[in-house]
Parts: structure tokens; C-alpha cells; sequence
């Protein structure tokens, strides 16, 4: 702020001069396609490591609450897309969720034996299948948050709440009433044993990285900032020639991709899935996932996630308090900290500010060292 | 011609905000929009880029018939403009908010934003390098990387103007950009006005209450008055024309003391 008399007399007569080119650090050095390939590899191969280690150390439970923090990660990551960055309301995702996890378990029963047949039955086969329907799956839920998002995004705020919630009870009731889909009773694919486990935390972690990654991506990038630009201002995003309704229309299709992800993960994490499991307190969990790990923040949502999958899992011995005990513990947080846990700041630009602030008091503590010797 | 109204009507239910209004701005021009409060000026503004369309008559830009077109066609297509109550994306930095309309700098489709492939690096640098060359045109340098909501009142004023300069326009829209400001930042302006126009080529239409901003930038002046051209002329015709001189400080022979319909929205 010191600065900021110097400026204001910058400009003054004579007519501020045509400004030199602010010398900006050079650029870095591109990063190649080859590195990011042996990058990817050892987040694979650490991934797979971490895997048979937490396999062996946890219990099946663990894993389980594990998985499911990662699909939770992975639906908070995605919802805040559209809610944190672009500021839009929604509260169908476990709509979106309910699509992918029908496609994939779907395609993933149906698929298989096309597969088989090709790649010959076994791991490979199995990876093939599993992700080429999470990948349809996504497709699905995408393609059905286009047909949502097109007419529905020109409404602002409340309705378009209430259009959203009303998307999410009208597919949980389709599959209620599809008979090839198992209605009320739930789908359990072919066999009787149920849907193919293909689900573990390898390939919950992995999509896990994959999701944020784009996110991140996204979030930090023309887009993203035309994305926050809608939220803060619409009026004048138009203004500034922002093509909002196709922006808010793409950011509403890759966040309900991100939850047919999460959607096709749990399905074939269990031997079925049933309509009851994409309620519409599935949203709103959605919703506190955000909200306490910070609108707006990826990270904040990420963290969100596994907050929520942790503390529900932590209080399961409370029985019938334990919702009472929830929801008093969120209005504990948003009491302490309304705008949740990270704010609208990402842990990367936390942890770099908290590193920098003990990098200079290790340096003082020298220099006060220094000067106690002399 | 840069821009031209052309017998241009807007109607509120009752109100005739806008009577038939003629104008021609043309290329590299600083030009006045002045009129007693509610005379209509907002609304030229708002029927110009595209938030109003006008119930009768055209608006040309560039050669093109602009009326009916969206707000971010129009904004495309060259005009830049700033907001009477000032409307920055204020929870985003100064640079983030200049780095927000420079879409014709940045060609990466979605594809390469989620690869980030090194055209995407390159655009995202070029929008970057272009937005500090503005905010340092526009004084506001030490103040980038600043909420643009926590910014004092002048810098938030100049930061909406290097906003809508980031758009590459041929025509800039200020909306009272003077407002709120003392007399050296509105002799400030003056000068960041005319180097805009120099440097930058850049047609400027300027609705202003501080006269002495708008008579010593300005080289062509309208004036309207309820919703109505009263004259139309340079600065020195202007401030001694009879119908201005009426319209601002009353006359004996016409109703001027019944209170104004406040018709700006």
C-alpha cells in the first residue's frame, strides 16, 4: 500500500507516456511431453504401491471408508465447479451420480464379454471394462447435465435450486420404475453374485488425481476466471464479452461428468446399487461437502469430502445421534468459520505462504543467532 | 463512422426514455454525452451495448446493425464500457479482472486448458503481459495482484476502464468516470483519457457530470434532455447554447421548477 501515493502521481501531465513493456520473468521452461509421460507413470506406479500397502496394512473397513472418501473427493471436487467457482446453485447432483452409477454398472455387466473376447478374460480385460464404462458413464451423466443445464442455466439463483432438485427426484424416480434396471429393488447386473468388484483404491485414487487435475486446470485458467467472473458479476462478465450461458452450460456438463465418475466408482464398489442410494440428502451432503471445505476452492472441497465420508464414519457407534451430533458439529464450523475450512484460498498457495513465513523466521532466528556471537 | 444512432427509441411502460435520438461518433473521437440527471444518458448507454434493445430505430457500429445483439456480441465485436455503479468481479484480483475479458487474446479451447499444452502457456503469458501493460498505463501497477473490492474508490474507477480496454475495442463507454474522484484524479483522467485515444486509437464516448472533465477532453459534445437531442456541437457552441444553458440552470418561461421524472434505471 506504500506504493500506492507513487502511483497516483504517475500518470499526471504530461499524458502518462506510452509505459514500457513491465519486464516479466522469463518464461519457464516448457514442461515436455515426455516428462509429463514419466510423470504420470510414477504417479501410476506410486499409486499401485500405495495401494498393496494400505491393502495390507488396513482392514477391509478402513479401505472401504477410504474408497468412499476418495468418491466423495471426487463429487465435491466436482459439484464445486459449478457452485463454488461459477456460482451457480445446484442441488441435483446425486442426480448426475445416479446416471453414471446405472451406466456403469450397465455397460460394465454388458461390456465385459465384448472385452473378454478380445483381450482375453483377466486383469487387463477387467481394467478395460471397468474404466471404458466409468468413462461412459461420465459421458452419460454429461450428456444429461447438457440437457439440464441448456434450458435451466439462463434462471438465476433459487430457481434454478428448485430446477435442479427436481431433475435429481425425476431420475431417481425413472429408475425406481426401469424394470431392465431392477427398479426399486436395485441393480445387481447379470450373475448372481451382483455387479463386478472392479472398484479399489488404486482406481479410486487414480481418478481421484485425474479429476483434480482437470479441475485444477480448469479453475486456473481463461476459463476458470471467466467461470468466477459469472459468479462475481454477471452483468458485467457479459460486458466483457463472456459467452455466460455457454460457460455456465460447460461448467454444469463437467461437473455432473465428474459425477458420473463418482457414480460409476461406487457402483462397483458393492454387489448392487438401488434408487434409495441417490437421494436427495445425497445432494445436500454434496452441498456440506463444499461448504466446509470452503466455496470455491478446490482443495477446500477435496478436503470437504473426506471430512464428511470420516466424520459420519467416526460417529457410527452414536447410533441415532449420530445425525444429531453431525449437524451440530457443522454448525460448530460455519459458527467458527463461515466461509469453511480453506476459504476460497487452495492448500498449495497456503502451505507455499506458511513455508515462506517459516523460511523468514528461520532467517531472523539466524541473524538474531548471528548477532547474540558477536 | 464509428457509431451511429440512428433515430434510436427506448420506452419504460410509460416513460419515453429515449426520443428519437440521433448521433454519430466517429473513429478516434472524444465524445460527450452530458444531460440533467434522468435526461436518458444511461439508458443510451445500456440500448448501445446491447443490455436494452431499442424499440425503434438502429444502432450501427462499424457498418454493422448492432441493435438486438447480446451484450458479449457487442462487447466482441469493440465495444468496451464502464459501469456507472462500478461493477468489477470484486473478490478477484485487479489482474485477474483486466486477464478476464482478453478472450480474443486466448485461442486454447478446452482440450488444451485441461492438457495444459504449451499454446495454452503461451496465451495465458500473452494475456498476462498485456493486462500489467494496462494496468500500468492506467497507474494502477503496484496494485495487481490486489482484491479488486479492496481497492480505493479512483483505482477501482481506473481499473474498470483498463478492464474494458483489455476487450481491444474501437469504442470505449465510460460511464461518469469521474465520479467520486477529487481534482487531481479527475485531471489524472483527463490525461489517461487522451492517451487512450492517442496511443491506443480508441473512440471514447464519455457520460460526465464534472464539466470541467467533459469541456476539456471533449471535442464533439451531445446533450440530450429528456430522452431528447438538444444540441450537438463543440465544447465552446455548447456551453453558450441557449437550450443547454435552459435545460441545466432553468428557464423563466418553462415549467422548470415541476420535479424531473428520475428516469435513468
Amino acid at each position: 500500500m506504500s506504493a500506492s501515493g507513487l502511483d497516483h502521481a504517475a500518470p499526471v501531465a504530461p499524458p502518462a507516456a506510452p509505459p514500457p513493456v513491465p519486464p516479466l520473468p522469463d518464461p519457464p521452461a516448457r514442461p515436455r511431453w515426455a516428462l509429463r509421460a514419466l510423470v504420470a507413470l510414477g504417479i501410476i506406479g506410486a499409486l499401485a504401491a500405495l495401494r498393496i500397502a494400505l491393502e495390507a496394512v488396513l482392514i477391509e473397513y478402513a479401505q472401504r471408508i477410504l474408497m468412499l472418501a476418495g468418491i466423495n473427493v471426487i463429487l465435491a471436487v466436482s459439484l464445486n465447479l459449478i457452485n463454488g467457482t461459477t456460482g451457480q446453485f445446484s442441488i441435483g447432483h446425486a442426480g448426475f451420480m445416479a446416471i453414471g452409477a446405472y451406466a456403469a454398472a450397465f455397460l460394465g455387466t454388458h461390456l465385459a464379454p465384448a472385452v473378454a473376447a478380445l483381450l482375453g478374460s483377466g486383469a487387463l480385460a477387467d481394467a478395460v471394462t471397468f474404466n471404458l464404462a466409468l468413462v461412459l458413464g461420465a459421458l452419460f451423466a454429461g450428456l444429461s447435465g447438457l440437457c439440464v443445464g441448456l434450458p435451466s442455466l439462463r434462471l438465476r439463483g433459487d430457481y434454478l435450486a428448485i430446477v435442479t432438485l427436481g431433475f435429481g427426484e425425476i431420475i431417481r424416480i425413472s429408475f425406481n420404475n426401469a424394470q431392465f434396471l431392477g427398479a426399486a429393488t436395485g441393480y445387481f447386473g447379470d450373475s448372481p453374485a451382483g455387479l463386478p468388484p472392479y472398484t479399489n483404491l488404486f482406481w479410486v485414487l487414480l481418478w481421484v488425481v485425474i479429476v483434480i487435475l482437470i479441475t485444477w486446470n480448469i479453475t486456473f485458467s481463461q476459463t476458470g476466471r471467466s467461470l468466477a467472473a459469472i459468479r462475481e458479476d454477471e452483468i458485467a462478465a457479459e460486458a466483457m464479452a463472456t459467452p455466460t450461458t455457454r460457460l455456465k452450460v460447460l461448467a454444469f456438463s463437467l461437473s455432473a461428468a465428474g459425477a458420473g465418475i463418482a457414480g460409476g466408482l461406487f457402483a462397483h464398489m458393492q454387489a448392487g446399487i438401488r434408487p434409495e442410494d441417490f437421494k436427495f440428502d445425497k445432494s445436500i451432503d454434496m452441498i456440506v461437502m463444499i461448504i466446509v471445505g470452503g466455496l470455491g476452492s478446490v482443495s477446500g472441497a477435496a478436503l470437504g469430502g473426506v471430512f464428511v465420508a470420516v466424520s459420519l464414519e467416526l460417529m457410527r457407534d452414536l447410533h441415532e445421534y449420530r445425525l444429531v451430533l453431525y449437524a451440530l458439529l457443522l454448525i460448530g464450523i460455519m459458527l467458527v468459520r463461515p466461509q469453511g475450512i480453506l476459504g476460497t484460498r487452495e492448500l498449495p498457495s497456503l502451505l507455499g505462504g506458511l513455508w515462506q513465513r517459516l523460511a523468514a523466521r528461520g532467517t531472523a532466528k539466524n541473524a538474531s543467532s548471528g548477532g547474540a556471537e558477536r | 463512422m464509428l457509431l451511429e444512432l440512428d433515430h434510436v427509441h427506448k420506452i419504460f411502460g410509460g416513460l419515453h426514455a429515449v426520443k428519437a435520438v440521433q448521433l454519430r461518433v466517429e473513429p478516434g473521437e472524444i465524445f460527450g454525452l452530458i444531460g440533467p440527471n434522468g435526461a436518458g444518458k444511461t439508458t443510451i448507454f445500456n440500448v448501445v451495448t446491447g443490455v436494452y434493445r431499442p424499440d425503434r430505430g438502429r444502432v450501427l457500429f462499424d457498418g454493422k446493425d448492432i441493435s438486438g445483439w447480446s451484450p458479449a456480441q457487442i462487447a466482441g465485436a469493440g465495444i468496451g464500457r464502464t459501469f456507472q455503479n462500478i461493477r468489477l468481479f470484486r473478490s478477484m484480483t485487479a489482474e485477474q479482472n483486466v486477464m478476464v475479458s482478453g478472450r480474443r487474446l486466448h485461442s486454447a479451447g478446452l482440450l488444451a486448458t485441461i492438457l495444459r499444452t504449451a499454446s495454452q502457456a503461451d496465451c495465458e503469458r500473452a494475456l498476462r503481459r498485456r493486462a500489467h501493460e494496462l494496468l500500468e498505463a492506467l497507474g494502477l501497477r503496484g496494485q495487481a495482484h490486489d482484491m479488486a473490492g479492496s481497492l480505493p474508490y479512483g483505482s477501482q474507477r481506473r481499473l474498470e476502464i483498463a478492464r474494458a480496454l483489455m476487450l481491444a475495442p474501437k469504442l470505449l463507454l465510460l460511464d461518469e468516470p469521474a465520479a467520486g474522484m477529487n481534482s487531481q484524479e479527475a485531471r489524472e483522467l483527463e490525461a489517461q483519457i487522451r492517451w487512450l485515444r492517442d496511443e491506443l486509437k480508441v473512440a471514447v464516448v464519455l457520460v460526465e457530470h464534472n464539466m470541467s472533465v467533459v469541456m476539456s477532453v471533449c471535442e464533439r459534445i451531445h446533450v440530450v434532455d429528456h430522452g431528447e437531442t438538444i444540441a450537438d456541437g463543440p465544447p465552446s457552441a455548447i456551453k453558450t447554447h441557449p437550450k443547454v444553458l435552459a435545460a441545466y440552470l432553468g428557464q423563466e418561461d418553462s415549467s422548470g421548477d415541476a420535479p424531473r421524472p428520475e428516469g435513468e434505471p
